[in-house]
């Protein structure tokens, strides 16, 4: 616990040594008024937008990041032992994730890295669903469509999403459940005779998912189509190249960052989502983020579970690097 | 001329598809609101009634949640939209090399899992509790507390992407005049800044508020023993057998559906006056010309 104190000690410290060092030789207020982002802003807006954002910054983000990294590198005590001579590091959390309990008969914790690797595969497989699903829409309202109509359509793909997630989870719940609409309809037309169980074979839960995050990949490629000047798309046509050869030369070139935007932002939603393999998952199918929450609600083991987000997120962090660097596009084109 | 009829054909066929498959599945759901079966199913229609939706109204626990939801969405907005400004106006004032790290810093939570943002707030907080020796019934403990801070961290990018927007426009000769007149620069902020962004800041508001009404998977970690909405529905969900479920579905896709409709159409009316306001000056700095010519021999 010690390393905490010193931690806000020392942020406390800077601060200090900062205020110190401007306010020598004249009054703290004189010497900050000499400095360019005070002059320009004034002494009160100044303070509050450094204010504002240490905190955003301090405290809402790199903070809390820092602790939960430095949490899964810790044993699971009891609140009275913390800060005591057991509260020291290891490795154990992740070696659990990779190898299991100690004296298992297998060598690697296959049921929890099963379902890491799962997740990550379903949730590419879900990304690559929504890309060609929305690739074709994308470009019919970014060039095809014109005025009110290409306003009515991106007001049609916004309301859905308003939606909450929970909510259209249920709705695939109810069109794919066993007395769903679906397995009525067929079963009522005679095509089948015992109901198909749907959410079992996780037909439901990719249908769900890849609905969910919809919007994000149609956005993103949208914004991207709809600065292609329509004038290439012509040209080419001209010229005499089929129309495939026009996505695949001019279209898709130019959409490349909105593509890997559309593409890192889904797979992130993918993978980090709870909420829809809680309600839509089968019963032996399990995803990761539902093992990290057991971790912190059923096993009531925090630092096990710290791990397993922190592996969630340099996994997501190394997804969107890769994609990154295939697409050479940089950070600031992917989050807009 | 045929080929090319057929391709038109099976666009439409394609996009009809595509707005059935966004759309099917809430009307359905709907539907099962007003089907007289004490299972939330569509099929086999049993009759239509209401009476779901006055079971809802008598559920605690969900009112509780819809409550709780309320005021943790305003804890929110109160958090994220004064944050998510400064951040925007640091940005915009940051050296090229800095904004590059600052950017990166801050639109972090929007791209970290929303488990991540919930279990790390949940940590920091409680680490930083035991730190202290704070006990259980202070703020470190308080699922309020830590869902309004847990959101906002994203919420609060969000809300600075929507500023950053509005502030690319900004005229920053605005400003100068104003200081050059002798305002100070409290006055500048008030007076020409904050009038100048109020679209953006009603727009930040509105999103900041239905972004934590309908957050999830970071208020699953941070709310410890309250409930929100999200949480008394998810659970309500997985068991998945009433069908008040999908009257609540109705009502909040009703009202969801209004709030983003009136987010849509301020967003729009806002767009289309800026244009109107641009092309009038345009037209009037071309009729003003002509107008005062003629008026100089009448003076």
């Amino acid at each position: 616990m010690s390393d905490f104190v010193a931690v806000f000690l020392a942020l406390l410290l800077a601060l200090l040594v900062a205020l110190i060092v401007q306010s020598r030789g004249a009054s703290i207020f004189a010497a900050l008024g000499e400095v360019k982002f005070v002059e320009r802003n004034g002494l009160v807006i100044s303070a509050y937008m450094v204010t504002a954002v240490s905190v955003w910054v301090v405290f809402m983000i790199v903070l809390p990041m820092l602790y939960m990294v430095d949490f899964s590198f810790r044993h699971n005590l009891p609140p009275s032992e913390v800060g005591g001579p057991e509260d020291v590091h290891t490795l154990k959390n992740y070696a659990y994730l990779l190898l299991g309990r100690k004296g298992d008969e297998e060598l690697l914790n296959w049921l929890h890295l099963g379902v890491f690797v799962r997740t990550v595969l379903a949730s590419i497989f879900v990304t690559l669903l929504d890309l060609a699903i929305c690739y074709p829409i994308a470009y019919y309202m970014a060039q095809v469509a014109k005025g009110g109509r290409a306003r009515l359509l991106v007001l049609c793909l916004i309301l859905p999403f308003w939606v909450n997630e929970i909510l259209r989870a249920f709705a695939f719940r109810i069109l794919f459940g066993t007395s769903g609409v679906i397995n009525s309809v067929l079963i009522g037309a005679g095509l089948l005779e015992e109901p198909i169980d749907f959410i079992r074979a996780d037909v439901a839960l990719y249908a769900g998912l890849s609905y969910a995050y919809i919007l994000m990949m149609v956005f993103s490629l949208y914004n991207a189509i709809e600065s292609l000047d329509h004038n290439q798309i012509e040209a080419a046509r001209d010229l005499g190249s089929p129309w495939w050869r026009i996505h695949w030369r001019v279209v898709m070139p130019h959409a490349k960052p909105g593509i890997a935007s559309g593409c890192t932002m889904v797979f992130m939603l993918a993978a980090g989502a709870l909420a829809a393999p809680q309600i839509l998952g089968g019963p032996s199918s399990l995803w990761f983020t539902q093992v990290i929450y057991d971790w912190f609600n059923q096993g009531a083991n925090w630092p096990q579970g710290a791990a397993y987000a922190f592996v969630l997120l340099v996994s997501c962090i190394a997804f969107v690097l890769a994609v990154m660097r295939t697409f050479k596009v940089r950070l600031g084109e992917i989050a807009r | 001329m045929t080929s090319d009829r057929v391709r038109r054909l099976m666009v439409g066929f394609y996009i009809l598809l595509f707005f059935g498959f966004l759309f099917g599945p809430l009307l359905l759901m709907g539907a099962a609101a007003f089907n007289d079966v004490s299972y939330p199913q569509v099929l086999p229609w049993q009759g239509f009634t209401v009476q779901w939706f006055a079971k809802l109204v008598n559920d605690n626990q969900m009112m509780q949640g819809i409550t709780n939801s309320l005021w943790i969405g305003l804890g929110v907005v109160a958090l994220s939209v004064p944050i998510g400004l400064a951040g925007a106006l640091v940005m915009s004032q940051i050296g090229r090399r800095g904004a590059t790290i600052y950017y990166t810093i801050v639109i972090s939570p929007v791209l970290t899992p929303g488990v991540v943002l919930g279990i790390s707030t949940l940590v920091f907080w409680d680490r930083l509790g035991t730190s202290v020796g704070a006990g259980y019934d202070t703020l470190f403990y308080d699922g309020f507390f830590l869902t309004v801070v847990g959101q906002s961290s994203f919420i609060s990018a969000y809300c600075m992407l929507v500023f950053l927007a509005r502030l690319q426009r900004f005229d920053r000769g605005l400003e100068e005049a104003a200081l050059d007149l002798g305002a100070s620069q409290v006055q500048v902020f008030w007076k020409i800044l904050i009038p100048y962004l109020r679209p953006a800041i009603l727009a930040a508001a509105v999103l900041a508020f239905l972004s934590s009404f309908e957050n999830y998977n970071t208020t699953l970690f941070t709310i410890l023993s309250e409930n929100t909405l999200t949480i008394v529905l998810a659970g309500k969900v997985r068991m998945g057998t009433q069908p008040d479920l999908s009257a609540l579905a109705v009502v909040i896709m009703a009202i969801t559906l209004i709030g983003a409709s009136a987010h849509e159409i301020l967003k729009r009316r806002e767009a289309a006056r800026e244009k109107a306001a641009l092309a009038e000056a345009r037209g009037e700095a071309g009729r003003l010309a002509p107008a005062r010519l003629a008026t100089v021999p009448a003076g």
